[in-house]
């Protein structure tokens, strides 16, 4: 409502100079007093009224307004559950992102000592961080213990492992490049037979996720869409209850922006019980899935753990419900409430 | 305050409802319209708050032309009008109260301004009792008095009412008139379309009479009847 449309400023001018006294229960100055009360104040008055009001009305109709909650409800818990876990799996690859180990296999026949002064020279290298030297013996243990095939390695007259050098690159060389131009370098090393940075399934995780992140935009955009209609039409479906009510209120001077405003509250109003329904139904899915999760990454012995929902997720999902909730009630009331007009 | 100079009002149908209507209602006055139905009251008074516009001539409220208020600024035109209907336009999911408090919610009045006001226009109309109570429950000419109350709680300068008696008995219709004299003679000024000449002949205030949307007759109730 402008100020222009305030009561008192009408009033001022147009009140005969006769008042009606036998309905005036207020002197004049003190109601001048009250309505200069600051804009501020007054417009904080109506929009908490109009707030509580409206939630009033939502109430009295329990079913209907917790199912359309519960349809944005479903509509919002499936991006944000999606994203959550994309996020958790991202999350976990950067972990390993850092870690790019090379394995440097060394040639059969080459005798320990001469395999320790080169890993011993290697790690001299600026570009290394540290190195791990892996003998023959300790491969073959190592291989006997994890792979389960003792009885065949037993078999065997002479250890077909060769020695191995970890090679840990400096943490500060991030990039790729640099890292593959140290496995070059290590690969050329007479006593070297390979040098192998196996990076390859790393990036095709990473487009996987990336993938995935696109699929979730287009779902989540598509849901939005959907919030959107849902939330028009049940706005719409209001509208036209309240049909005469709006008949009545521009009848008797109500501003488009006055009748606008509880239905945008009503939107306001669905679209935050959605996001909250949402909220609790996503924390509840990565509850049932933690379980499932922790046994199996437990079986690739890692300590990873879903993470649930951070301050900055749940505002997320709170804004988007509010966002799409006003939005989908201020297209249907920009659509309908023009067509109602006293006649 | 309310000026009708050459007045015509023609539907996109092609049915002529006003025909070159002037007259002028100076502020503090009271007046009947009268005349066949469909001879143009409704039209009338719906050209005054701009439910409907002219389509020639110029209808004047409080010195401004009304052709100028756009779209946007008919709401603050509206408030300056108490508005009676004949079926009494009542909220009926609403208790009294409520219906009584809309033009006042609409103009953004605190709560506490909002009771007061709301008492003295029950008060006024008798019916300071029923305010909790929902219209349904109330008589025809009872409801009629809470669109009474609804329309002056404002305190608006000018009062129309669109056969505000048309549904009610002749004994209801007497007190509702009674009400509208009243609030005249505090300094409203009053517009009643009615066809119900018996009632108004009782009271002598002016009279325009209107017939297939041509006035025929502008002059005081006492001479025209």
């Amino acid at each position: 409502m402008n100020s222009k449309s305030r009561p008192h400023v009408y009033r001022s001018r147009t009140t005969p100079k006769r008042k009606i006294a036998d309905m005036d229960v207020e002197t004049e100055p003190r109601v001048r007093s009250r309505q200069q009360k600051s804009k501020l104040s007054r417009l904080v008055y109506m929009h908490s009224w109009v707030a509580v009001s409206t939630l009033g009305l939502l109430s009295r109709t329990p079913f209907s307004s917790l199912l359309t909650a519960a349809v944005i409800a479903i509509a919002l818990s499936l991006p944000v559950g999606l994203y959550v876990l994309l996020d958790n799996v991202r999350g976990l690859v950067s972990n390993w992102d850092n870690t790019h180990q090379i394995s440097v296999y060394l040639k059969l026949g080459i005798n320990e000592e001469d395999a320790l002064k080169l890993a011993k020279r290697i790690q001299s290298w600026q570009e290394v961080d540290r190195i791990e030297f892996i003998s023959a013996d300790q491969a073959l243990l190592e291989f006997r213990k994890n792979s389960g095939f003792g009885a065949a390695i037993d078999a065997l007259q002479k250890n077909p492992l060769p020695m191995v050098i970890i090679v840990q690159p400096q943490a500060s060389i991030t990039e790729i490049t640099r890292i593959e131009k140290l496995e070059k370098r290590l690969s050329n090393i007479r006593q070297v037979d390979l040098a192998q940075l196996d990076m390859e399934w790393l990036s095709r995780l990473n487009a996987i996720i990336d993938l995935g992140e696109r699929a979730l935009l287009l779902l989540t955009s598509l849901l939005g869409v959907a919030i959107l209609l849902v939330v028009g039409n049940t706005i719409r479906l209001t509208i036209f209850n309240r049909r005469e009510e709006i008949l009545v209120s521009k009848l008797i001077g109500a501003t488009n922006r006055f009748i606008r405003r509880p239905f945008l509250y009503c939107g306001f109003w669905y679209g935050l019980s959605g996001a909250v329904f949402a909220w609790i139904l996503v924390e509840i899915l990565l509850a049932l899935l933690s379980g499932p999760v922790k046994t199996l990454v437990g079986l690739y012995g890692s300590q990873f753990h879903i993470s649930s929902l951070d301050l900055q997720i749940i505002g997320s999902i709170m804004a988007l419900g509010i966002g799409l909730g006003l939005l989908g009630s201020w297209l249907a009331v920009g659509r309908h409430l023009r067509a109602i007009e006293p006649s | 305050m309310i000026k009708f100079v050459n007045v015509s009002k023609r539907y996109s149908g092609g049915k002529v409802a006003l025909n070159d209507v002037s007259f002028h209602l100076a502020p503090g006055d009271m007046a009947f319209i009268t005349g066949h139905s469909g001879a143009g009251k409704s039209s009338l008074l719906k050209l005054v708050p701009l439910i409907e516009r002219s389509t020639r001539g110029e209808v004047l409220v409080d010195g401004t032309n009304l052709s100028c208020i756009s779209r946007r600024h008919i709401p603050r035109l509206r408030r300056k009008f108490g508005l009676v209907f004949q079926d009494y336009n009542l909220l009926h999911d609403r208790t009294v109260y409520d219906n009584v408090a809309l033009p006042l919610m609409i103009s953004g009045m605190h709560y506490s301004e909002t009771g007061r006001r709301v008492r003295a226009a029950l008060d006024k109309v008798g019916l300071l009792d029923k305010e909790r109570v929902y219209p349904i429950t109330l008589s025809g000419g009872e409801q009629q008095r809470v669109g009474i109350a609804r329309a002056v709680v404002n305190r608006p300068p000018v009062l129309l009412a669109d056969e505000p008696t048309g549904n009610l008995d002749p004994e209801l219709s007497k007190e509702i008139m009674e009400l509208f004299h009243e609030f005249n003679q505090v300094g409203v000024t009053v517009l009643v379309a009615t066809h119900d000449l018996d009632l108004i002949a009782k009271m002598n205030h002016r009279l325009l009479v209107l017939n297939d949307g041509r006035l025929m007759a502008d002059g005081m109730t006492r001479d025209l009847l």
